[in-house]
């Protein structure tokens, strides 16, 4: 989101719409980012009632990745993960990551529904 | 029409509040603020006035509901003293960065320890950067159209800050004075109905108040802040003009009293001011050019005036009620070096006074002129009235 000017902001730090924190991109805030090995996992939607920011998707009755955009990397899902699907790796490295299309797709478009 | 009362300063305080009739007051009692609190809940006791009146467990409390109440939409008072607003102090920044336009009379006293309930300006100046508009009395009267005009100036568009009316407690708190009082209906209007600047309460435009603003966002609302203050200097003196009109009385930034040909001027705020002026009259008489430059704005800061006031004198002698125990002098010493440095060639120096309630007199006061004429200064403070 581009960032307004003094000039152009709402006086005292008020929010003037409801519902617009999906806007704000929490997800630059990860150390660790959670990776999921859907080999291993088996659906038990653990992770995704326990996850503190809603950042897990669900599609019918599977775990179905991250938003990416939201997630703070807090590290509970894999920890409660009870079949170890669930990896944490460092941004810096998340290059040899396999694509996560579905997550980065979702940030574009937050990104897009912000502008 | 206006009516002549004998009133004291916090009888004049109650009056201008009974008048304005805010929608809230959330106040705790703390000496010398608490006859004007006593009053005020008469009033509201009586049904003279509408206001929802929130008798707190403590200043924290009274100011944390002033905001609450104010972000709600409701046009909000409160007054306290010393200790009160040491105990306020978060919530006065919040206030101000909210930009609630809450007012606030302060009836200067000195801070403990040692304990003391009489006047000095340590509480108010040590709020000098809170961020609310601060403004100073000479005597009860100054006290009654500063509140008045206070509302107007908080409120508007422009500002949206908060007011502080700092009177000195005892001096002019319970000291009864002949005061001019305005008509109900004349204070009416002149304040106007408070339109809120997106309320809480209004509940088909939802708004957040208070967000989390970490490094990308803060600093803009700082601004915007700094920016408001410097926006209140023309709507001040707007205010006062059209003050001026309905009750004959003239305000600005501060009072020159004999200073156009002075060579030596003294500033000073509050009830000093009229010794001040006694010792002036005196030693003009002696013929002496001497004046007085009575600050009554002390945030803003009104400095480009007071460079166009001061800058001509030879000599500048600053009056400090509160100490800044920083090896060097008062706050309003502080800021008047600063203001005229560069475009000024007098020589400055700094007299702290007063504190606790210790008297001044005019023989002090004449004292202080006596030093510029003799070329006595130092770039410390000077401690008059103080047992060696």
């Amino acid at each position: 989101m581009p960032e307004k000017g003094w000039r152009e902001l709402p006086i005292g730090g008020k929010i003037l719409q409801g519902g617009n924190s999906v806007e704000y991109e929490t997800g630059s805030w990860r150390t660790y980012r959670p990776v999921v090995d859907k080999a291993k996992c088996i659906n038990c939607m653990r992770c995704w009632l326990l996850c503190p920011d809603s950042a897990i998707y669900a599609e019918g009755e599977e775990m179905a990745g991250y938003d990416y955009m939201h997630c703070k990397g807090c590290g509970i899902c894999e920890e409660i993960c009870p079949v170890d699907a669930i990896e944490m790796v460092l941004e810096s490295e998340k290059d040899k990551i396999p694509a996560d299309e579905r997550g980065v797709k979702a940030i574009e478009e937050a990104r897009e529904k912000a502008k | 029409m206006s009516k002549v009362l004998p009133l004291t300063g916090n009888e004049a305080g109650a009056e201008a509040m009974r008048q304005i009739a805010p929608d809230v007051v959330a106040a705790y009692p703390i000496t010398p603020q608490t006859e004007l609190m006593h009053r005020f809940a008469d009033y509201v006791a009586d049904g003279v006035v509408p206001t929802e009146l929130i008798l707190v467990e403590s200043e924290h409390s009274a100011m944390s509901a002033c905001v609450g109440a104010s972000a709600a939409g409701a046009r909000v008072m409160t007054a306290t003293s010393s200790q009160g607003m040491a105990l306020m102090w978060e919530i006065l920044y919040i206030a101000a960065a909210l930009r609630q336009p809450i007012v606030m009379p302060l009836v200067n006293r000195a801070l403990s320890a040692p304990i003391n309930i009489h006047c000095d300006h340590s509480d108010s100046m040590g709020a000098r950067d809170t961020g609310w508009i601060q403004l100073y009395c000479e005597n009860c009267q100054e006290v009654y159209d500063n509140v008045v005009q206070a509302v107007k100036i908080a409120e508007d568009k422009d500002v949206l800050l908060p007011v502080m009316v700092c009177y000195d407690g005892f001096i002019l708190s319970h000291t009864v004075e002949r005061v001019e009082v305005l008509e109900d209906h004349e204070v009416k209007e002149f304040i106007g109905p408070y339109v809120a600047d997106r309320p809480l309460l209004d509940l088909d435009h939802p708004v957040t108040y208070g967000p989390l603003d970490l490094q990308d966002y803060y600093f803009e609302h700082k601004r915007q802040e700094a920016e408001a203050m410097r926006n209140c200097k023309p709507v001040i003196q707007r205010v006062a003009g059209e003050y001026e009109l309905l009750s004959g009385r003239k305000y600005g930034p501060f009072d020159e009293y004999f200073t156009q040909d002075a060579e030596h001027i003294m500033v000073c705020l509050g009830s000093a001011a009229g010794t001040a002026k006694a010792a002036v009259d005196e030693l003009r008489d002696a013929g002496e050019k001497v004046g007085l430059l009575k600050l009554r704005v002390f945030r803003p800061f009104p400095a480009e005036e007071l460079i166009a006031a001061l800058s001509h004198a030879k000599g500048i002698a600053v009056m400090d009620r509160a100490d800044g125990v920083n090896s060097i002098g008062g706050p309003v010493f502080s800021e008047i070096r600063a203001a005229v440095y560069g475009h000024s060639s007098a020589k400055i120096s700094n007299y702290i006074y007063g504190l606790g309630g210790r008297d001044i007199d005019i023989d002090m006061m004449k004292s202080v002129f006596q030093d510029m004429k003799d070329g006595k200064y130092a770039e410390q403070a000077y401690y008059i009235g103080v047992r060696e």
